[in-house]
């Protein structure tokens, strides 16, 4: 990453007004964002969601989306106005000096034609080279990209391949025909942490070698600072600054982007070990579980102590979630048993007592589906209060004041709202409510901020953690972010294919020696650190990260 | 390969099925029917000797089972039974030879195979072309204007459309007749002008559906995240809709020509009774209008398989023309 | 010949929309509105004015007498339903404006037709005339109300063959027929609403069952097996001395109930997997709280939509069996039976337009309510999708 500021412009941003259309009005998206890019320079477009950066990186080719419209400003790519140009002038461009790396390479793909087609269509479209020429340059690129087997893989359909694969055969496509500037809209989100790494090793490696400029367009700080020579912060349509990476992560100058900064620093002080001989608050007991005749889990044990918190961490599919089905009733084990303090639940929740019920409560990654969007707030949390405490009138509406204060929502302000007029963060709050109105000793938290902005997130997590000690609550905490779990554990669970790798306090697990799975996981999370991915790759080399790694296991 | 083989047959298998059961339903809702109902449907003139042959024809004494595997022998070999219209008259007027059920239905399924088949040749690619033109300039002048029209068509009843043409195309411009008079050995030609009238009824209704549902496929289908990709590579319009969007766009579109067909089904019949039109669908009001049981049955049965094999053709044909099916893992 | 005419007219517009496009571009400069215009639009735009300027020289004909009327009964329903709309925009509560500066006219237009179909049927006792089977001196008297026609001012729409008068058989069929599907769209959905629930939200067999069975009975098309179980209703109508018509309301009732049990079941299977029931579940609810406090609040947007397209069907079913003679029994007025009483009239329209019009009115007051209640449904579904987003 080297300053690239002297070399000739190659993209100027001016000023560029978007607006949306919402009914029959036209309302402001974007507000006023100018930048520069130069050749072979990398620029990082970071910001919450709704910061309008996917609309900014289209428009900086020159195109909307329906419903999106270009209401001021400039775009102006190596002497050429993109936003006055005419169509064939535009489609000139595109693909062939400025490509798109789209976030779902999966649904991007036309499922329809094999890989290599799709690859040679753009340069053979705009003469750029020969059929033949371009198909043994894709293998080339494969190759580059460290895809398997590189002679034979274009030749699949796109649903044979899998996502990281997917993902890098896309980078690929865009360098067909040798661009001066690609757009990377957020091409790693969907990916598991172990497989983002490796395309972000491909992607910065393909960058670099042919000199491209690119927009590298993502809500994840550490990831951006591994791939940007600059980045620009937005918020809700605004710039809020701008500035080489280095300087950005060291000194940042706006309180928001400090406040972003300083998310990551939240930490809870290490509780001291449980009692030997106390009686865990749940207790899994050589869980085996199975979809049909599927087995999804296999003999997965762990205990959950009382005024603690357990993350249970693995990628998609590792089973965690199906842990938690298993604990509150819904998917009834083939064999293993649930205890709470020492007395076995039934397996079915149908079996189970009222007050059984009341003691494990949960909380759901999706707010917005987790509250029913035609009850306002109060008839929310309330109705467990009643179902539970058999509380009424007044009674009930005290112990909902009470619990709206708990989560620090004024209740006069929102006891009579409805789900649809609150924020995310507001929404989940709600739902940690609902899951204390039942006064229980131990909730399921299912990715709760995983679908929350950062800064949003904390707030949940100190809330969460506030709760806890002062009510003696006991969290299992279902997550694959490890920055949450080094946040709110006291131990962790990590596991693989449905079954338990390793468990121990959390301070042992983050420090070596670890399962090799546990260390892969750990040693895959990004950091804030703009050499983080560099230092790696000369550790490990490239060999022994993300999916290939986790072949060799 | 193998995986789409193993779904046809299984949806085959299914289809089957379903047609089974369906002649069960068919079988049982007649014999829902009152015991006495031979007197009740022949009317105060029936001759003892007709009562006689409609019990011996239905089988009345037998177990239901029995009758059911009879009947259903009988369907497949042909033999759908014989008219009530036909005993009746033969034992009124001492006629000799008598009709069966299937020679009367066999040249009137072909009238109406003709009806539907110059119906789909106008109706298919007129419904495409509009379809895909509306959802080419959705939210335009042209859209909106085929929405509403499309909607009024759907919403009014096939006889309203019958006499409207009626009235435009034979009444007030003498241009084709009003009254679809087939017979055999006629012309094709002249079998055409007098087949266009219905055929233009029930063109106007399924046209409106067929295109609607063509229209929202391929919006649905120009929203997709690969069409935009291909724009953003930079290739030309022309070339996106046909490399792009019709190789994914031909399950929707080969469902949405299968449904209709399926559809035409039961337009045919109030169609064919507003031109006189020697079809299937006339021949089954005027069986129901005289409770002729046997003709009921097997009207109501050849229908019924019509719509399932549509309805099967539409499931598979969008099976084998998905490529992730087709090029399985 | 008429081949080669209409390929001689498709070239002219074709022509014409390239000089119009060459033209708007040389005079416009470089404005993307003509810059970027593809051939496909101008076509269009070319073809509209086409469409336009025969429209009009066909209105200034002698003998267009019923596009005459087609127009200007356009026109008027046009202005009826913008006159509403403004009337709606200013009178009423917030809630109500709003939704009035919201609605398209289209959707207006719907709701003005439904009020007054709603009025004419509830009050048809006092708007007629005559009784609906009221027999009267004068048996087939032209429409019109002009003697010198064969008209009569007291039957401004005539008689029909047996001399009863076809305006006060047409406001009874508001009655009659609307009233009719009304009910029997109510029966429908009160059985494939019950049951479509119950199978989404307890699943299992119950579920299993019902919807293979619902399947058997949608693979039959509803109008033939409406026929074929009609056929079976008429002898025990006889025999039973029930009036037909209840047969084919409970007929028909059943047909349609399975496709609201399809929806019903869908729509009710989408909100059940949602997280809140899961919590509900897990909370010990019992079947009913489920259902009705947090079910069926999240599905009456859908439902109701359904149930204005449900209405249609069940209406234009019942319309067409009685046209086919099988369905709402005489003496009874009802508008399928009198476009099928009435339809001869037709072939007096070149002679005496006014009397073709009967049967047309009989059928046109099927089809304007349909296209009202599909207005209205289009928008509302419209609406729900514009807000999922």
């Amino acid at each position: 990453m080297t300053d690239k500021s002297h070399r000739d412009r190659l993209l100027r941003v001016c000023d560029l007004h978007l607006e949306g259309r919402s009914d029959e009005e036209w309302i402001p998206i974007v507000k006023g964002v100018s930048f520069d890019l130069h050749k072979g320079e990398v620029l990082g477009l970071i910001g919450e969601s709704g910061a309008g950066k996917s609309t900014v990186g289209l428009a900086a080719m020159g195109f909307t989306r329906d419903g999106v419209r270009i209401a001021g400003g400039s775009v102006e790519f190596d002497g050429v106005d993109l936003v006055n140009a005419s169509a064939d002038v535009k489609r000139n461009l595109l693909g062939k000096r400025i490509a798109y790396v789209a976030q779902s390479a999966a649904a991007s793909f036309n499922p329809a034609h094999k890989i290599i087609d799709q690859h040679t269509e753009a340069p053979v479209q705009h003469g750029v080279e020969g059929r033949a020429d371009s198909e043994a340059d894709a293998m080339e690129l494969y190759a580059r990209l460290r895809l398997p087997n590189p002679e034979e893989i274009g030749f699949r359909y796109p649903h044979q391949v899998s996502g990281g694969q997917l993902q890098r055969a896309m980078t690929a496509m865009a360098m067909s025909c040798r661009p001066d500037l690609i757009i990377f809209d957020e091409p790693t989100t969907a990916l598991d942490v172990t497989t983002q790494i490796e395309v972000l090793a491909a992607i910065r490696k393909i960058v670099e070698d042919f000199d491209t400029a690119a927009i590298y367009i993502t809500h994840d700080l550490a990831v951006v600072a591994q791939m940007a020579d600059r980045i620009k912060v937005l918020l809700k349509g605004e710039e809020v600054e701008e500035a080489d990476t280095r300087t950005m992560l060291s000194s940042p100058q706006q309180d928001y982007t400090k406040s972003l900064w300083a998310v990551r620093s939240f930490e809870r002080p290490a509780k001291p070990a449980p009692a030997v001989d106390a009686v865990p608050v749940i207790s899994v007991n050589g869980i085996t579980a199975a979809y049909g005749t599927v087995e999804v889990l296999h003999d997965v044990s762990f205990d959950i102590h009382a005024g603690r918190t357990v993350a249970v961490v693995g990628e998609s599919g590792s089973g965690k979630s199906t842990a938690a089905r298993c604990i509150t009733g819904l998917l009834p084990p083939v064999s293993g048993q649930i205890e709470l303090e020492g007395v076995p639940l039934p397996a079915d929740y149908r079996q189970r007592s009222r007050d059984q019920l009341r003691q494990v409560q949960m909380i759901y990654q999706m707010a917005d589906t987790a509250l029913n969007p035609r009850k306002t707030i109060g008839e929310i949390i309330g109705r467990p209060v009643q179902f539970y405490g058999r509380m009424k009138g007044k009674g009930k509406r005290a112990r909902v004041e009470e619990l709206l204060d708990a989560i620090e929502m004024p209740p006069a302000q929102y006891i009579d709202r409805l789900p649809s007029e609150l924020s995310g963060g507001q929404k989940q709050r709600v739902g940690i409510a609902r899951a204390l109105a039942a006064d229980p000793k131990f909730i399921i938290c299912d990715e709760v901020t995983s679908a929350l902005d950062q800064l949003v997130a904390e707030g949940i997590l100190r809330l969460l953690a506030r709760l806890q000690d002062e009510l003696g609550l006991s969290y299992m905490f279902i997550t694959h972010d490890l920055a949450t779990v080094r946040a709110i554990a006291d131990e962790v669970v990590v596991m693989k294919d449905g079954r338990v790798v390793e468990q121990g306090g959390k301070r042992d697990m983050f420090q070596p020696p670890h399962h090799p799975y546990t260390d892969l996981l750990l040693s895959s999370v990004p950091e804030m650190d703009p050499d983080w991915l560099t230092d790696l790759l000369a550790e490990r080399g490239v060999d022994n990260i993300g999916d290939a790694a986790v072949d060799k296991m | 390969m193998g995986s789409v083989g193993k779904i046809i047959l299984q949806r085959l298998a299914l289809g089957l099925l379903t047609l089974l059961v369906v002649s069960i339903v068919i079988f049982t809702a007649v014999n829902m029917l009152p015991g006495d109902f031979a007197e009740a449907i022949l009317g105060q003139g029936a001759t003892p000797e007709a009562v006689a042959a409609i019990r011996r024809d239905l089988g009345l004494d037998q177990n239901p089972v029995m009758r059911y595997f009879d009947w259903l022998g009988g369907v497949l070999r042909g033999d759908l039974g014989t008219s009530f219209a036909q005993l009746n008259f033969q034992a009124n007027m001492g006629a000799t030879s008598l009709q069966t059920v299937a020679s009367q239905i066999a040249p009137r399924f072909s009238n109406t195979m003709f009806l539907a088949g110059v119906t789909a040749a106008i109706a298919v690619p007129v419904s495409l072309a509009l379809g895909i033109l509306a959802a080419l300039y959705r939210n335009s002048a042209f859209d909106k204007g085929a929405n509403i029209f499309t909607l009024s068509s759907i919403s009014s009843p096939e006889f309203f459309l019958a006499y409207v043409l009626i009235l435009f195309l034979a009444v007030l411009n003498p241009i084709l007749p009003s009254l679809s008079n087939i017979y055999e050995g006629m012309g094709f030609a002249e079998r055409l002008e007098r087949t266009l009238l219905p055929a233009l009824t029930l063109t106007l209704v399924v046209t409106a559906h067929m295109m609607r549902m063509t229209r929202a496929a391929i919006i649905q289908l120009l929203a997709s995240p690969y069409i935009e990709m291909a724009r953003l590579k930079g290739i030309s319009p022309m070339r996106v809709i046909v490399r792009h969007a019709l190789p994914n766009a031909l399950a929707p579109i080969v469902n949405v020509i299968a449904l209709n067909l399926a559809y035409l089904i039961t337009g045919v019949v109030v169609v064919e009774v507003v031109f006189v039109y020697p079809g299937i669908g006339q021949l089954f009001v005027d069986a129901v209008k005289i409770r002729d049981i046997p003709m009921v049955q097997a009207c109501c049965l050849i229908f019924a398989t019509a719509y399932i094999l549509l309805n099967l053709t539409a499931d598979i044909l969008s099976i084998v023309s998905n490529p992730r099916l087709r090029h399985p893992k | 010949m008429i081949v080669l005419t209409i390929l001689a007219g498709v070239a002219g517009l074709l022509a014409a929309a390239w000089a119009f496009r060459a033209i708007g571009r040389a005079a416009a400069g470089g404005r993307p509105r003509f810059r970027d215009m593809s051939f496909g639009e101008a076509f269009g735009w070319v073809f509209a004015a086409a469409a336009l300027a025969f429209g009009v020289w066909l209105y200034l004909q002698e003998g267009a007498v019923f596009f005459r009327w087609a127009v200007q009964g356009f026109v008027i329903f046009s202005v009826a339903a913008w006159v509403f709309r403004t009337l709606g925009r200013h009178v009423g509560t917030e809630a109500t404006r709003k939704l009035f500066r919201q609605m398209p006219l289209t959707a207006a237009f719907g709701i003005l037709v439904i009020l007054i179909y709603a009025v004419v049927a509830i009050f048809a006792g006092v708007i007629a005339p005559y009784g609906q089977e009221q027999v009267l001196a004068n048996a087939n008297v032209v429409a019109g109300g002009n003697p010198a026609l064969g008209g009569d001012p007291a039957f401004p729409l005539g008689t029909d063959q047996i001399g009863r008068d076809i305006l006060s058989r047409l406001i009874y069929g508001a009655q009659n027929t609307v009233g009719i599907a009304f009910a029997t769209t109510c029966l429908a959905f009160a059985l494939g609403g019950t049951f479509g629930f119950l199978a989404a939200t307890l699943g299992g067999w119950l579920d299993q069952v019902l919807s293979r069975f619902v399947d058997v009975l949608m693979a039959i098309p509803s109008l033939i097996f409406a026929l074929l179980l009609m056929t079976i209703a008429s002898v025990w109508a006889n025999q039973l001395g029930v009036p037909l018509t209840v047969f084919m309301v409970v007929i028909i009732a059943v047909i349609d109930s399975t496709r609201v049990y399809r929806l019903a079941r869908a729509v009710a299977g989408n909100i059940v997997v949602m997280d809140y029931i899961e919590a509900a579940k897990l909370r010990g609810e019992g079947l009913g709280y489920l259902i009705f406090k947090e079910i069926l609040p999240n599905a009456t947007a859908p439902l109701l939509a359904e149930f204005g397209l449900r209405f249609c069907f069940v209406f234009l079913t019942i319309a067409s069996l009685s046209f086919l003679g099988v369905g709402i029994q005489p003496p009874a007025a009802d508008w399928g039976t009198m476009v099928r009483d009435l339809a001869q009239f037709i072939n007096y329209a070149q002679f005496a337009p006014q009397a073709a019009i009967t049967p047309l009115l009989a059928a046109g007051a099927i089809a304007l309510l349909t296209v009202a209640v599909n207005f209205v449904v289009d928008w509302m579904l419209f609406r729900s999708s514009g807000l999922k987003e």
